[in-house]
């Protein structure tokens, strides 16, 4: 048997990337990469470089909340919605996370050459009744066709704006220590109705995706508990791990998860557990991250549960002045591991 | 879920925990073989809660860690032929080779395809038949069985766009490199379940004798992995060393017969090289000369490609115990999840990417830690 050298400490670092791969849209540190290293020096400015989930931005007589935000998934069709809610409720919730309230959509679309018109139309049906039910107008767009081949069916961007409201604020920055770390409910399901129908996998229960309008949960949280709201986050890719290391980094506190109290359907994690998937770091299209102080925490999950939506809300942890920037889960024997940011995708295991 | 949280029961486990403790008066050294059973022991702390009763060493049993530089590459360059539709298990895609890994190639426009069995490989090449389909068949004991079914099937069906990359390896003859090694400080095993369903543990038995160690037959859920430790535990307090099964519910001593026969038709003993540690004799597994039409390796005449390890990477020490990965002076620092210099930082059971997603607080003073 040869033996190793301990050599010294490695030299240049392996894995740098001379092109996109699909982990630079993951959601982890390589999106995170993607940004700091492509984007963001080049259109610095005090807007883009808070990094949230879209930015305030003054106009004549206040401000206004403005966020984009652009839609690939396939299928186009799952259970549970299809792209076209995904369009809609993405920047809706993106816009409730500011705090605003979400008020008009543009929609732009890249379309595939032979892209039925009756799948088109299915999509345009859930955009429209989506923005219908939020009371908000879609009020421009824009349609381009591309070559068979060159566009998975369709990919769809949607923008917003929304009206913001005095003394509600709430900021990745803002988490405190003391504070109680809520989620509106359980974990994982878009990520895995996606997956499942994908890889053709059939679990004993259908899983469904949780896409939904969040800003009326936002709304509810707004009018009881106004400014002790101090962080929210739609934990879509990347997860809830994702977005509470998000919080935890901007706000420069520590997270304190309960494993016990972390809410992952049956089915879900089933279908984990089958793809030595982390539920932590599944997409969801329909669950928000609260941050609140200690004692609002029963407040705020009454206010959430007050909606179907909200109907499987939690507290799952808490926020410390130790550790900061990094989100650690207790476990129900009583260890605990560190919940980071996962660099690209998740893969599946192969045992 | 149903016949699991059974297995994840806090309550359950705590006492387990206290009887260990109890049955332990010194501190034992127990090595984990699989990288599967490294997973739960660092997610759920368990090293932490009984940090003075045993120290675990993790073993050499992810099957993605211990795959040669050499095949990578060689995989990498199967993947970058526009005639060949490459297919592997999904976490073999982020293991670095000399140059660059799978997703790098099919960023730049190779066919890669993550698959959840070598049967879904065949399916591809059956559907595909201007497209040479190769599916990377890495692994131990556990998925030997299943490629062995793909080749056989192939030849069954007179697939002939379909070959496999092997880089087969088996668990005895690695405990036993880590046992002749002059610094072996591992005192006992936990063997890996689901290999043992598949082989049994009789070969186990010489091994036990021969060097008088305890190995015990280990699940992957919480309370095996804690029972597997108090088994071998208790042994080593009684002065014994033999081979218990702890994971009754999924292996028999004899294993499964269907599968070792399937087994021994397609594969044969070969010698095999382990990433970080060199070539083991009589380690892995083969294809038998009946099935050389299915070799990849001489398909498309891989032999010339070569690759030496990265001498900088302490890959080797850490899958044969001699440090923790935290130990090499790169964890953490030049090599990283994102940036793997070794290949137990990609796999999501790889022993130095489990310290580095899931320890880090223990280093950090975490509370709790």
């Amino acid at each position: 048997m040869s033996s190793l050298s301990s050599g010294p400490v490695c030299p240049v670092p392996r894995g740098q990337h001379d092109c996109v791969q699909l982990g630079h849209g993951s959601g982890g540190k390589m999106s995170a990469q993607l940004l700091r290293e492509h984007f963001l020096p080049r259109f610095a400015n005090v807007w883009l470089d808070r990094l949230g989930d879209g930015a305030v931005i003054p106009v004549e007589g206040g401000e206004i909340a403005f966020s984009t935000d652009t839609f690939v998934v396939s299928p186009l069709e799952f259970p549970g919605g299809n792209i076209g809610h995904l369009a809609i409720h993405g920047t809706l919730n993106d816009l409730a996370m500011m705090g605003a309230t979400p008020r008009y959509l543009s929609v732009g679309f890249v379309l595939e050459e032979g892209l039925p018109f009756d799948l088109l139309d299915r999509v345009l049906d859930a955009m429209a009744q989506a923005a219908a039910a939020a009371g908000v107008s879609v009020v421009t767009g824009d349609t381009k066709v591309v070559d068979r081949g060159k566009a998975d069916g369709m990919f769809v961007n949607t923008t917003g704006v929304g009206f913001l409201h005095d003394g509600f604020r709430p900021d990745p920055r803002g988490a405190l220590p003391g504070d109680a770390v809520l989620v509106s409910g359980p974990l994982g399901r878009h990520g895995m109705a996606v997956m499942a129908v994908r890889e053709g996998f059939a679990f004993e229960s259908e899983i469904v995706s949780d896409t939904t309008d969040l800003s009326p949960l936002v709304a509810s949280l707004r009018e009881g508990l106004g400014s002790r709201v101090h962080a929210l986050r739609d934990a879509t890719r990347g997860g809830v791990a994702s977005a509470l290391n998000e919080i935890a980094a901007a706000s420069g506190v520590g997270v304190e998860l309960d494993e016990a109290a972390i809410p992952v359907p049956g089915a879900v994690q089933a279908a984990c557990e089958m793809l030595g998937f982390d539920p932590l770091y599944v997409a969801n299209e329909g669950v928000l991250v609260a941050f609140v102080p200690a004692d609002a925490a029963p407040r705020a999950l009454e206010l959430l549960k007050g909606h179907a939506a909200g109907s499987g809300a939690a507290v799952v942890g808490g926020v410390v002045a130790d550790h900061p920037g990094m989100v650690v889960l207790r476990t129900g024997l009583g260890g605990s591991r560190v919940v980071d940011m996962l660099p690209g995708d998740q893969l599946p295991r192969i045992c | 879920m149903k016949y699991l949280a059974e297995y994840r029961d806090p309550k359950l486990a705590r006492a387990l925990v206290e009887r260990i403790r109890r049955t332990a008066t010194r501190r034992w050294t127990l090595m984990e073989v699989c990288g599967g059973q490294t997973h739960t022991i660092v997610k759920q702390g368990i090293n932490d809660v009984l940090s003075d009763q045993v120290e675990m060493i993790h073993g050499p049993g992810c099957p993605v860690c211990v795959t040669p530089l050499e095949q990578i590459d060689r995989a990498l360059h199967l993947a970058s032929r526009p005639d060949v539709i490459f297919t592997s298990f999904g976490d073999m895609l982020r293991v670095p080779g000399s140059a660059c890994d799978l997703l790098q190639v099919k960023a730049r426009g190779g066919d890669v395809r993550a698959v959840y069995s070598p049967l879904d490989a065949l399916e591809l090449a059956r559907r595909s038949p201007d497209k040479e389909v190769v599916f990377f068949a890495v692994g131990f004991e556990t998925t030997a069985p299943a490629n062995a079914m793909a080749v056989w099937r192939a030849r069954e069906l007179g697939v002939r766009n379909f070959s496999v990359l092997v880089s087969h390896v088996t668990v005895p003859p690695a405990m036993v490199a880590i046992l002749e090694a002059p610094d072996n400080r591992v005192q006992g095993f936990l063997a890996a379940g689901h290999v043992c369903t598949v082989m049994g543990w009789t070969e186990y038995e010489p091994l036990a004798e021969r060097y008088r160690v305890p190995i015990v037959v280990t699940g992957f859920e919480p309370m095996d992995i804690l029972e597997g430790i108090w088994m071998a535990v208790r042994q080593l307090e009684d002065g014994r060393h033999e081979v218990e099964n702890q994971y009754v519910r999924s292996v028999r001593r004899e294993g499964n017969a269907a599968a070792q026969d399937l087994m021994g038709r397609v594969f044969q003993v070969v010698d095999r090289g382990w990433r970080g540690i060199g070539v083991i004799p009589a380690s892995g597994l083969g294809l038998r000369p009946e099935f050389a039409e299915y070799d990849a390796e001489l398909r498309f005449a891989l032999g010339s490609i070569r690759a030496d390890e990265p001498a900088e990477c302490r890959a080797g020490d850490v899958l044969r115990g001699r440090i923790k990965p935290f130990e090499c002076a790169a964890f953490g620092t030049s090599c990283t999840p994102e940036s793997p210099l070794g290949a137990p930082m990609v796999s999501s059971e790889g022993a130095c990417a489990a310290y580095h997603n899931f320890a880090r607080a223990g280093r950090a003073a975490a509370p709790g830690a």
